[in-house]
């Protein structure tokens, strides 16, 4: 019932992407297969597009926990900053040593530095009330302009000719791949994991019900004595912990090393990805794919269309309005039974 | 046009085969009636008959699917509000249409055309206030006035457009009695100038004090019309919904037990801050007795309620002792805990989730029953405890697998009644029971309520429905102004007597001479 | 610090605050409909490209302010519909409308990157401009200043004087209400949200074509965002809006400060680019903490949908 927008959405964004694609003077079946067939091509390609995916899919499911409960964590790009950051400095104070503690203490460190940044909306949000839309978001930009000064002195590579990065990581700090063939690393596995639990948590968990409770009627929610800043505080740190998780796979897998583009724009991605997939961990695990898929896009038409990659945020933009257009069926629905209470 | 001898015999208003249709049901069917100058008409029916929707299309905020309006003998369609006024029409909404952040200069000056002055506007308000006895000042902001006070701003903006029919949507549920004697005066006064007024009510006494002719609707289609001063409540409530109106058994309760809920020197500043303030309340509700307490909406029932239910805590523990427990910290789920039920007033919304299910519903309060494992849900324990719900409590519905939006008012609130009853509460505190809820249902709700007491629940119920305070309650008390009147047994007081008192005047003497109802 | 520093320390505090009043008071007029359009940043993206690109292309600056109002306007449009007609979640199309915006924008802007427009005037008014420190700052200012004072002007007689504000303050309270009474709730809030993406567009015009008359992606930097979080600390009222702009103003031209203090100290750039953020978040916690004030001045139907009965 629900699932019929996403793809109605879908449907309305590749008619857009075609016409976008003709106004650009290119031919659009041209564009199409640009954009949308050739990322995935061949199987390195799909490698690729799961590699994309896993940030997306770690990001998106802790934003679900929160956003099923109303809780709108829209900061989740600084607090992958964040868990990157983290993961980094531990990176770099571990850089002489070998072992597996490595990898294990840059884990951690991601998720609580995600999640230390997120604390900071959802203190704010229990104690004054203050709305956690803007304080999420101010910190982005704040989280940006650390990394800026992080890179461009304290974590700067010494012998690194003054480029802003950090030093490369050894391979002790870096994710172990999944295969020999492609990119493809253990974050992939923290993914479906992230994913499994949250689909426990949120579908048979008690807790999971009472956040539903708190976004569908919050009174309801205090007449039944659900704590409604126990639920900001998880539903804000759940979805830290799992982007600064992201942002560690980041500076531990593909990049190797800390820069100021630790983030793709991941974590305003995640939050159209949470929403295409009406907040459930499988469509979570399929919008993954898909918004992977408009990002892989927009490099190849770059690449063979002459066309700035900024044309992913384009189409995710598209993606995400006609979603909330095509929501109108359920809304329709609503009324429908409102009438007859 | 008509000519002068037939406007004395046109009827002001003629409504020939309404009809309107929503999509899941049939609001109004083939709807005639017809109402003279100066003529006070009732349209009587119980709640979901169809009163508001026909009263909607009269003056243009819905338009009818079927069927014809005539004005002073004229076909004409009703375009919209502003149409409505100007043709004569005037509307007093059962849910006031003021804005309360504005004075009552705005709030009058919104409902007329052009842009007034509001400095004359003021004058004229307070004239037409002061011809008609409905004291108010127009410099006031609305939220800073009482309900009755707000009534009357309702009214005077109508009034000063010179309307030709007046529709009382259900005026009186927000009055004390005294104040329902004003205003019939009022509206008799304006029928012997020649105003028609349409008057919507389900109370029978009212419509036979003062109404000259009833129409009656049942289901959205005429059941018939009558002359309520020559009829009986029984004639006209058979009329209304089809069979006789039950009535509750209440025998005199039997030994009274122990002390369930205590209240001392209560005290709550409002989170609202168009509210009511709690000064200082000492109660007492006792195992085996349902105490009822009465007043005029925005007294301090909301707060009350909220400090009772724990869903606003109070600061001293020690000011709400449930079961000897000092409770006032305490959240609803440690006072669910304690043996307290609470059913609100809002169903949707806070004592159900509209679009979740009966099933995830019942999970809303009744999960201490055995339903988590580990903190996960058991679903088939649930499921089992809301088919129960549904099938002792008499609740009509597709199925515990349905939305709780999908039910009418009264299945759903006996639904979260049943839910709260069947968690075997030692204090059960209910808010206006029986509120929009249809008659059968509403009768049955009383029932349980009177049957749960006889068990041994201590029962405490806030309503502003005083005839149904008088029918289940065993003593009663009255909030006015967040203060609470001493609490009387029901046999020692009388409907009078507590009109009075939602005034807040119970220091005073009773009214010489008051003649008690029924 | 000397008078002509304190004086050019106004003079920037003044031209920073003004996108601000802009576009929060194009805000605060959909607001105050109940209306919560969090696409202020992207509207903010559309009107800067729009306007520059219309500015280079034209060699007029006033045409490219036209363009980029109506580009704000159109983007609010597609908000408006959505939300409005549509009824979709208010705070999720906002973010939708913003992300929409900026990438938007960014892809339009690519070929504009390395271009630069002539810097316009400013408008100098004799005798007052004169005046020892404040005359510069207040009366040797761009055109758009002066319209921003207008604008608050304007926007306060509207709202407090008027029959059309009382009706839209009406509308914002209680749009059932409104709506009992015969006004068409849905026309007004249409109405006050395209007025709040004109002004929006209008603010992103003044930074691509008069405050850095470039085009860099990215360059309205949270500003949209800020504007919004004004309105929230003015309590939806135009005076302190303006008040509160020039506040921002002001902390956006820290480094001003700093240098103009002689003190040597060595500051972070990012730091100092840090403090607007950081000080929008203290207003939020201050103004958050005054919960009554909040409600009361709040409009209470604020991002909720309203479904007339057929």
């Amino acid at each position: 019932m629900s699932y019929a927008s996403p793809l109605i959405a879908i449907v309305l964004m590749l008619i857009g992407g075609l016409l976008l694609f003709t106004l650009l003077g290119k031919n659009p079946l041209e564009g199409f297969k640009v954009f949308f067939i050739n990322p995935v091509s061949d199987l390195y390609g799909v490698s690729e597009l799961f590699l994309k995916a896993t940030p997306l899919m770690l990001i998106a499911v802790g934003l679900a926990v929160g956003f099923r409960a109303n809780v709108w964590n829209i900061g989740a790009e600084g607090q992958l900053i964040l868990g990157g950051v983290a993961a980094s400095a531990v990176a770099l104070y571990f850089h002489e040593s070998e072992g597996a503690h490595v990898l294990i203490l840059m884990v951690i460190a991601g998720g609580i530095g995600g999640m230390l940044w997120a604390t900071i909306p959802a203190f704010l949000k229990t104690r004054f009330n203050t709305n956690e839309i803007l304080v999420s978001l101010m910190l982005v930009y704040v989280a940006q302009l650390l990394v800026s000064w992080l890179v461009h002195g304290p974590m700067m590579d010494p012998d690194g000719f003054n480029f802003p990065q950090s030093r490369m990581f050894e391979d002790s700090a870096l994710l172990p791949l999944l295969s020999d063939e492609n990119r493809l690393n253990l974050a992939f596995v923290f993914a479906i994991g992230a994913l499994l639990a949250g689909y426990i948590f949120m579908y048979r968990s008690f807790t999971g019900f009472q956040m539903q409770v708190a976004g569908y009627a919050k009174d309801a929610a205090r007449y039944a004595g659900f704590s409604a800043k126990r639920m900001i505080w998880i539903g804000l740190l759940s979805g830290g912990g799992m982007a600064g998780l992201a942002g560690m796979s980041e500076v531990a897998g593909p990049m190797g090393q800390l820069t100021e583009h630790v983030s793709n724009n991941y974590g305003f991605a995640a939050i159209i990805v949470a929403f295409v997939a009406r907040l459930n961990p499988v469509g979570i695990f399929f919008a993954s794919l898909l918004m992977a898929l408009l990002y892989l896009g927009g490099e190849q038409a770059q690449q063979y269309l002459a066309l700035p990659s900024s044309i992913s945020n384009v189409f995710q933009g598209m993606l995400l309005m006609f979603l909330l257009g095509s929501d109108v069926f359920i809304n329709y629905r609503l009324r429908w039974k409102e009438a007859t209470a | 046009m008509t000519s002068a001898m037939d406007a004395d015999h046109a009827p002001r208003l003629e409504l020939h085969g309404i009809t309107k249709i929503y999509p899941s049901v049939i609001a109004n069917e083939d709807v005639s009636l017809s109402v003279k100058q100066g003529e006070i008409h009732a349209v009587l029916g119980e709640n979901g008959a169809g009163k508001s929707t026909l009263m909607k299309m009269i003056y243009g905020v819905a338009k009818p699917d079927a069927g014809e309006m005539k004005w002073e003998g004229e076909v004409v369609q009703v375009e919209n509000p502003a149409h409505a006024r100007s043709l004569g029409i005037g509307m007093v909404f059962q849910h006031f249409s003021l804005f309360e952040t504005l004075n009552v200069v705005e709030n009058v000056a919104l409902a007329l055309p052009g842009n007034p002055d509001l400095k004359q506007l003021a004058g004229q308000i307070t004239e037409v206030s002061n011809r008609y006895g409905l004291p108010v000042d127009p410099q006031r902001l609305v939220h800073a006035l009482s309900v009755g006070e707000r009534q009357r701003v309702e009214i005077i903006r109508c009034l000063l457009q010179n309307p030709k029919l007046l529709i009382m949507d259900e005026p009186t549920s927000v009055l004390t009695p005294q104040a329902v004697r004003k205003l019939f005066d009022t509206l008799r006064q304006l029928a012997e100038e020649g105003c028609s007024i349409l008057y919507i009510s389900h109370k029978l006494d009212e419509i036979q004090e003062l109404c000259h002719v009833a129409t009656v609707l049942r289901d959205g289609k005429v059941t018939g019309d009558c002359i309520p001063s020559e009829e009986t409540p029984k004639s006209m409530a058979s009329l209304m919904i089809g069979k006789e109106l039950p009535v509750p058994e209440h025998s005199a309760p039997t030994e009274l037990g122990e002390i369930r809920l205590q209240l001392s020197r209560l005290s709550k500043t409002s989170e609202d801050p168009f509210g009511t303030d709690l000064q200082d309340i000492n109660l007492e509700v006792r195992s085996g007795e349902i105490l009822g307490i009465a007043g005029v909406s925005g007294n301090g029932q909301q707060e009350l309620l909220y400090a009772l239910s724990g869903e606003e805590p109070v600061s001293d523990a020690g000011a709400i002792t449930i079961c000897g427990k000092p409770s006032g910290r305490d959240f609803p789920d440690r006072r669910r805990s304690s043996g307290m039920g609470f059913v609100p007033e809002e169903r949707l919304g806070r004592g159900a989730v509209p679009r979740m299910s009966l099933t995830e519903n019942a999970l809303l309060t009744a999960h201490r029953a055995g339903m988590l494992k580990y903190g996960m849900i058991q679903f088939d324990k649930i499921s089992a405890f809301a088919g129960k719900c549904i099938e002792d409590f008499n609740v009509k519905c597709g199925g515990s697998e349905h939305a709780a939006n999908s039910l009418s008012g009264g299945n759903l609130q006996k639904f979260i009644m049943g839910r709260e009853i069947l968690l075997i509460p030692k204090l059960l505190v209910v808010a206006q029971p029986t509120w929009g809820v249809d008659v059968g249902a509403a009768a049955f709700i009383r029932q349980e309520l009177i049957d749960l007491r006889d068990e041994g629940t201590a029962i405490l119920v806030i309503s502003e429905e005083l005839e149904e305070l008088f029918e289940i309650s065993d003593r009663i008390a009255v909030i006015a102004n967040g203060r609470l009147s001493p609490v009387k047994k029901l046999a020692d007081t009388n409907i009078d007597e507590i009109g009075v008192w939602m005034s807040g005047m119970w220091d005073q003497p009773a009214p010489v001479g008051a003649v008690a109802r029924d | 610090m000397d008078s002509s520093i304190i004086s050019s320390i106004l003079f920037a505090t003044i031209v920073a605050g003004t996108p601000l009043i802009i576009v929060a008071l194009g805000q605060l007029i959909a607001e105050k409909s109940g209306v919560l359009n969090l696409g202020a940043e992207g509207m903010m993206a559309m009107g800067a490209i729009a306007g520059f690109a219309v500015t280079l292309h034209s060699g007029n600056p006033w045409l490219g302010v036209l363009a980029g109002m109506a580009a704000g306007a159109a983007m609010s449009l597609i908000f408006a519909v959505v939300v409005l007609t549509l009824m979709a979640n208010q705070v999720a199309s906002g973010l939708a409308l913003s992300i929409l915006g900026v990438g938007l924008s960014a892809f339009i802007g690519k070929p504009y990157e390395s271009e630069i427009l002539p810097t316009v005037g400013a408008i100098r008014i004799p005798l007052l401009a004169d005046l020892p420190i404040i005359g510069e700052p207040l009366f040797n200012q761009q055109a758009l200043v002066y319209f921003s004072w207008a604008l608050f002007a304007g926007i306060a007689w509207f709202l407090y004087r008027s029959r059309p504000g009382l009706v839209l303050r009406a509308v914002g309270e209680s749009p059932s209400s409104a709506h009992s009474i015969g006004y068409h709730a849905i026309k007004i809030r249409y109405l006050a949200t395209l007025f709040g993406g004109a002004m929006a567009g209008i603010g992103g015009a003044f930074l691509s074509v008069f405050y850095t008359p470039l085009w860099v992606e990215g360059m309205v930097s949270g500003r949209g965002w800020i504007a919004i979080a004004l309105v929230v600390f003015a309590t939806w009222r135009p005076f302190r809006v303006l008040v509160g702009a020039y506040l921002f103003g002001g902390v956006m031209v820290a480094q001003l400060f700093v240098q103009g203090s002689g003190l040597e100290i060595n500051i972070p750039s990012q730091f100092l680019s840090a403090l607007p953020y950081l000080a929008t978040i203290v207003v939020l916690v201050i103004i958050s903490r005054d919960q009554n004030t909040v409600r009361l001045n709040a409009p209470v139907s604020l991002g909720q949908p309203f479904r007339p009965e057929a």
